[in-house]
């Protein structure tokens, strides 16, 4: 698997170019923000705003109302945690064109509770006009300017930054409230999102070989969601459902899925793997995925206990199909 | 007196008149800010700001909605300010409980319709008491206070860097300066050099809780806006010309600050019996409801 850095970064730069009607603020998280490069090139459609995100978010309302369309660059925690007021009427109500790239979703931080958005899809989701959307890969975060861009109200993403894997084909865009099918089967129906969907993949190919039948979706869009590929994926699963998530199983992709199976009278079974309705703490990713139970480990286990069956799957076989980010410049995620 | 001066008086005595009546009727509303700020509007919509004319119809259109990408039909309120030009000025109200105030004004500002004021807190109508951006004369969505400012700040950012030359003006109550994000907003105007945003702040000394400085003291707010960047003047809020003469002020690369000391009863004086908490008048019997139409009946006579 090919693993990208600097992903956002140089997207972001390119489309400095090809577009010259949007503005980057940031609220003194530019690098850690891969927004330095931008910066750089396009000093006059660059503001520095501070840490004061209220008024930034305030006035990234004024500024797509008046025709110009700004990029919020912070972590994802700070945007709706510190701003949320602000992003609901100076934002969402007029609907106007504020684009907020939150970097460092869910437990991707090692900063600890308070770095930490865990619950941003659920308060998002509930404001009116929003649109949310959760890169998976380097596909995903290159792809996704475009469409970000063209939604003419606000757009919230869980960005993506540093070492990033190649999941999907170059030349397969992102798509709005479009699932991303990986693979077909009709044992079990996993839908992962974001770094989720790395681990998924790696559960996914391990159950196959165990002989089970299983259909992966990855999905983008958390909201809007209403394609009706879903209600036909639902009735697919003879074993049940598993969601996975980088995020609280509260109101997330887990509860999205369940509204879906709902409505559409899916009587299935259904895992919800994220956080259990519980804060997190400072560590690496790939320590927080294991201890939360959010990792291809418990995909497997689940998987198991959904099907009543048995692989024997050890960590040893897990580590095999595990591509681990040792690429020769893979860095430690800093703050 | 100048022509400028009896105008702009007779505006302000028309606002407050407008106000109180409908309080009478209503048995309730926010008084004590048409009594301090009647001349600021006046000024503001008679003169001091470039609007275009009326960009639709004088009379409002029920409520359509909220804006969404499936509400084709949303109207904003702004119109009633003027079509958006390059050189033409914007109107924020950033207190939004004024709002009955703006309605006022721009009835005498000719840009509304005497008879919308029937609308006025009806269910299914615009001329909300608490307005939104769909109310007429509103530009924005400000009535979560400390909003207003930056979305202004915002707005004029976008414009300046399109090169368009009109202002921004503002008008901000003295108990939005407890807000963090006000001061927020400065310090972004300070960091870019803005000058395309006037602020008339209606200095009237009160808040819902009561007087502004028993709920939280603002300590001295004209060194505090100097020393976030701004250029600042003090001036009687119910002097038409130094209200005139503030807003030529010049302010190169900062934004303009005018803190307009009022009085909350002024032209009103029966609201004494309310002292201490003026934020919102109620008519608890019909002896108030008595007091206050003889006050109404002054102010008629003063027309």
């Amino acid at each position: 698997m090919e693993i990208l850095s600097q992903v956002h970064s140089k997207r972001l730069e390119e489309y400095g170019y090809e577009n010259r009607n949007f503005v980057v603020l940031t609220a003194d998280l530019t690098d850690s923000c891969e927004a330095t490069h931008f910066k750089g090139k396009f000093r006059e459609r660059f503001y520095t705003c501070g840490i004061a995100e209220q008024n930034m978010l305030s006035l990234a309302g004024g500024l797509a109302r008046d025709g110009i369309i700004p990029f919020i660059h912070t972590f994802a925690v700070f945007i709706y945690r510190r701003a949320y007021d602000q992003i609901a009427m100076s934002v969402a109500y007029p609907n106007v064109p504020v684009k907020m790239f939150g970097f460092l979703p869910g437990i991707m931080t090692p900063g600890g509770a308070s770095h930490q958005a865990i619950e941003d899809i659920a308060v998002m989701r509930s404001l009116p006009n929003m649109t949310i959307l959760e890169a998976g890969d380097a596909t995903d975060v290159e792809s996704m300017f475009d469409l970000v861009y063209d939604i003419p109200g606000p757009v919230y993403v869980r960005a993506l930054r540093g070492e990033i894997p190649r999941l999907f084909d170059k030349n397969d865009p992102i798509k709005l409230d479009t699932p991303r099918i990986i693979s077909q089967g009709n044992d079990l129906l996993i839908f992962s999102s974001g770094i989720c969907t790395e681990e998924a993949i790696r559960a996914v190919s391990i159950l196959k070989k165990s002989g089970l039948s299983v259909c992966h979706v990855h999905i983008s869009t958390l909201k809007p969601f209403n394609n009706p590929v879903i209600e036909e994926l639902l009735n697919i699963p003879k074993y049940g459902v598993i969601t996975v998530e980088n995020h609280t199983v509260i109101g997330g992709l887990g509860t999205i899925i369940a509204e879906k199976m709902v409505e559409y009278g899916v009587a299935k079974k259904l895992v919800k793997l994220g956080l259990q309705d519980t804060f997190s703490h400072g560590a690496s990713k790939r320590h927080l995925m294991k201890y939360h139970r959010f990792d291809a480990a418990a995909i497997i286990e689940e998987a198991e206990k959904l099907s009543g069956k048995k692989f024997g799957i050890s960590e040893n076989d897990l580590a095999g199909v595990r591509i681990e980010a040792v690429h020769s410049d893979a860095k430690p995620e800093g703050l | 007196m100048s022509t400028k001066e009896l105008r702009a008086k007779k505006f302000a005595n028309g606002v407050r008149t407008r106000v109180l009546e409908y309080i009478i009727q209503n048995n309730g509303g926010y008084m004590s800010q048409a009594c301090s700020s009647a001349e600021i509007f006046a000024c503001l919509f008679g003169g001091i700001m470039n609007l275009e004319p009326v960009a639709g119809p004088l009379i409002p259109e029920p409520f359509s909605g909220v804006p969404s990408d499936h509400n084709k039909n949303y109207v904003p309120g702004y119109y009633f300010n003027g079509a958006h030009k390059r050189y033409a000025d914007r109107f924020i109200l950033s207190p939004t409980h004024y709002s009955l105030v703006l309605y006022a004004a721009l009835i005498e500002a000719g840009r509304l319709e005497e008879k919308s004021m029937s609308q006025f807190n009806k269910d299914g109508s615009t001329l909300e008491q608490i307005g939104a951006e769909h109310s007429p004369g509103m530009e924005v969505m400000t009535g979560s206070l400390g909003q207003g400012l930056s979305q202004a700040v915002g707005m004029a950012l976008a414009r300046r860097s399109k090169g368009e030359t009109g202002k921004t003006w503002l008008i901000m109550s003295d108990g939005e300066f407890q807000i963090g994000m006000v001061w927020e907003a400065f310090q972004f105007m300070n960091h870019y050099k803005m000058d395309t945003v006037g602020i008339f702040v209606d200095v009237n000394r009160q808040q819902c809780d009561g007087a502004v400085n028993s709920v939280m003291q603002l300590g001295p707010l004209g060194d505090k806006l100097r020393d976030f960047g701004a250029e600042v003047v003090k001036v009687d809020g119910h002097d038409i010309e130094a209200l005139y003469k503030a807003a030529e002020t010049p302010h190169k690369e900062k934004p303009l600050v005018v803190l307009c000391d009022t009085d909350p009863m002024r032209g009103v004086p029966e609201l004494m019996i309310n002292r201490g908490k003026l934020h919102y008048l109620r008519m608890r019997n019909e002896a108030d409801k008595e007091r206050f139409q003889l006050e109404l009946d002054k102010l008629k006579g003063a027309k």
